[in-house]
């Protein structure tokens, strides 16, 4: 096994696919030459060719909408968004065309739309987003945000050989910094599995992205004072691991809601809706969440760290609701 | 020709003044009443392998690719048989098989669609072509924007085909857009643009038949602005006071149906008996479908929650819409 990056996980992903499947081909802006602008792509070109790299002017409408015309032609497109915050632009088009048309009229529309989101990195409030939450509310899409560079691999395979609009969101923060162990042979992880990322005894921490990384870091923080967080790391939220959710909180009988999308409409409330119904004799305390406040993102980082949940916030959650 | 301009008024005539009138079809209706030469004198010259992304208004282009009377009918009676199961209305339907992509209601998403399927088209090969059609107000959406420079970029084998019938719901030209022709939108992009009479349906043909062979030859895209008249409201619920009746007199007398009969006929290409047996073959085909379709179960309600996704259990692989197909014969395909 090779120790890889984040990055070069996601990379190695497509890569393999494109091997795999002729089918599949990369579509964005600045992807080719350029290699994508945190070079996800580079040596794609290369490697692939310039029909199965393309690079597209400054559209993403126009982007989305033609990798649908694509998809209905029977091929794999896998779509970069330069930064998931201009994903905005093509919103049109994965909410209405894209997500909508199995429904409607029976084909399949296999495609991915990947990108980097996410803060931590001073890019200000269009570079920083996590904007998950538009398409979790959309059915048709899947919805996907590895943590390890294991599950970036897998989790891309799977995507790209699903059936239907899968939108990838890469923590860009996680890029670089993430490294783990990545098997060189070929192996999928199944959207819509959670993964036990900690065991623990006393709170279940539940959180998706760059937010379990903070989660472990408060519970290696927090088992010195002799409390116990079960960190769950979600892997997709669209459709998401209920039960492992619910044997998480069963089992520890208090549970933090963490992710670094801001709070109102964020996933966190949707778990506590779900709680509630199906665990609420099981709660031994407060559902408690632990999110971003509910502003753009700042760019100065005195405010940017203000804005973004840490292990410290998550501890001081925890030490709160461990007492209760 | 001729039988699919006919065919379109007589079955929207049937859809827009007689089915949802007895409060048989329900939600919106939309027609292309007064503009259906558009869609007949482009459509007609696609070939298996071509794509056509038909607008709401281009109930011809449906028929001509391949769909029944009887799915047509189906899905405006919201039939759990139809080729939406009850999941669409209107002309929104598609099939891959018969190369129909389907609008969603905000106009203009097909565009970029077109430049999808136009781009697999030419990687693959064979000369095979892309037609999105579109009225004029949605060329004021950025996606077709978008899509026309996507197209221009890439030099992709579709065609642009704006149904220019002078309003959008209530909204006149004047206050669409700021110039005198929209085929200037054509040159604006890198590609050529047409503007036509579109209730002409061999000036449709023959404008259509220049850019089909352009783009099959690898020479790019086209924008061609047919010049028509919506001869009915935005849809049936809308009485279009808002347009001046000397507008609908204008158009009446330049209604592409009977303009085109009277030419074969005074041509004596066409007698006027044998339009009359056309007639008569098509009302009753309608009468058929109308009653097939009307005899159809509606889907069940529970149907609502299945088939969001495309699984390996796949909901619509049990989809069998059968009936025959409603095609002229091959010698009325030719203008």
């Amino acid at each position: 096994m090779a120790v890889l990056t984040h990055l070069e996980a996601i990379r190695q992903g497509i890569w393999e696919e494109m091997e795999r499947d002729p089918s599949v081909f990369l579509i964005g802006e600045d992807i080719g030459v350029y290699g994508g602008a945190f070079k996800v792509t580079q040596g794609m070109l290369e490697k692939f060719g310039a029909d199965r790299v393309i690079d597209t002017p400054i559209s993403e409408s126009a982007i989305v909408g033609a990798a649908v015309g694509a998809a209905l032609m029977g091929m794999r497109p896998v779509v970069e968004m330069q930064f998931m915050d201009f994903i905005a632009c093509g919103f049109d088009q994965i909410v209405n065309m894209a997500a909508k048309i199995h429904y409607r009229w029976g084909p399949a529309v296999p495609m991915v739309i990947r990108g980097p989101s996410g803060a931590g990195v001073h890019g200000g409030p269009y570079h920083s987003q996590s904007n998950e939450m538009w398409f979790v509310h959309t059915p048709g899409l899947k919805v996907v945000v590895p943590s390890t560079a294991y599950d970036a691999k897998g989790l891309m395979k799977a995507s790209i050989r699903d059936n239907n609009p899968v939108i990838f969101y890469e923590h860009k923060f996680l890029y670089r910094r993430i490294k783990d162990e990545v098997p060189e042979q070929d192996y999928v992880v199944p959207i819509g599995k959670a993964r036990v990322a900690r065991e623990g005894a006393d709170i279940a921490v539940i959180a998706y992205g760059a937010m379990v990384w903070t989660a472990l870091e408060a519970a290696q923080e927090l088992e010195k004072e002799g409390i116990s967080l079960e960190v769950i790391d979600l892997r997709s939220l669209l459709p998401y691991d209920e039960e492992a959710v619910l044997a998480s909180v069963r089992k520890c009988n208090k549970v933090i809601l963490l992710h670094e999308d801001t709070r109102i409409g964020g996933f966190a409330g949707e778990l506590a809706a779900v709680i509630s119904e199906k665990a609420f004799e099981d709660l031994d305390g407060p559902i408690v969440r632990v999110t971003s406040p509910d502003t753009p993102v700042p760019f100065s980082p005195p405010l940017e760290e203000y804005f973004l949940p840490n292990a410290a916030k998550v501890i001081d959650a925890a030490r709160a609701l461990a007492e209760y | 020709m001729l039988f699919y301009l006919k065919l379109t008024r007589e079955a929207e005539h049937r859809i827009e003044r007689v089915l949802y009138r007895q409060g048989k079809i329900v939600g919106g209706v939309y027609v292309g009443r007064g503009q259906e030469a558009i869609a007949v004198g482009s459509a007609i010259q696609l070939e298996d392998g071509d794509i056509a992304l038909p607008s709401h208004r281009d109930f011809a282009a449906f028929l001509i690719r391949g769909f029944t009377l009887r799915e047509m009918f189906l899905n405006w009676l919201a039939r759990g048989e139809g080729p939406t199961r009850g999941r669409e209305n209107t002309n929104h339907l598609g099939s891959m098989k018969l190369g129909v992509i389907p609008i969603v209601s905000p106009l203009g998403d097909t565009c970029p669609v077109a430049c999808g399927t136009a781009l697999i088209q030419k990687q693959r090969g064979g000369g095979r072509v892309t037609l999105v059609y579109f009225g004029e107000g949605t060329t004021s959406r950025g996606d077709v924007h978008e899509a026309m420079n996507l197209a221009a970029v890439w030099k992709l084998p579709v065609v642009f085909i704006c149904n220019n019938n002078a309003y959008a719901y209530s909204t006149p030209t004047e206050r669409q857009y700021a110039v005198k022709d929209l085929s200037v939108r054509g040159p604006a992009y890198g590609m050529p643009g047409v503007t036509l009479d579109g209730n002409d349906v061999l000036a449709v043909w023959a404008t259509a038949r220049q850019a089909i062979a352009r783009a099959r030859a690898g020479e790019g895209p086209t924008f061609i602005e047919c010049k028509t008249f919506r001869m009915t409201g935005h849809s049936a619920h809308d009485g279009a006071e808002y347009v001046p009746k000397v507008q609908l007199e204008r158009a009446a007398k330049q209604d592409p149906v009977p303009r085109f009969e009277k030419s074969l006929v005074a041509g004596k290409v066409l007698s006027a008996k044998r339009v009359r047996e056309m007639e008569v073959q098509i009302r009753q085909d309608i009468d058929e479908a109308v009653a097939f379709a009307e005899s159809s179960p509606m889907p069940e309600g529970r149907e609502a929650v299945e088939g969001v996704y495309c699984e390996e259990k796949c909901y619509w692989k049990t989809s069998v819409v059968s009936g025959p197909v409603s095609v002229a014969p091959a010698e009325q395909r030719r203008p």
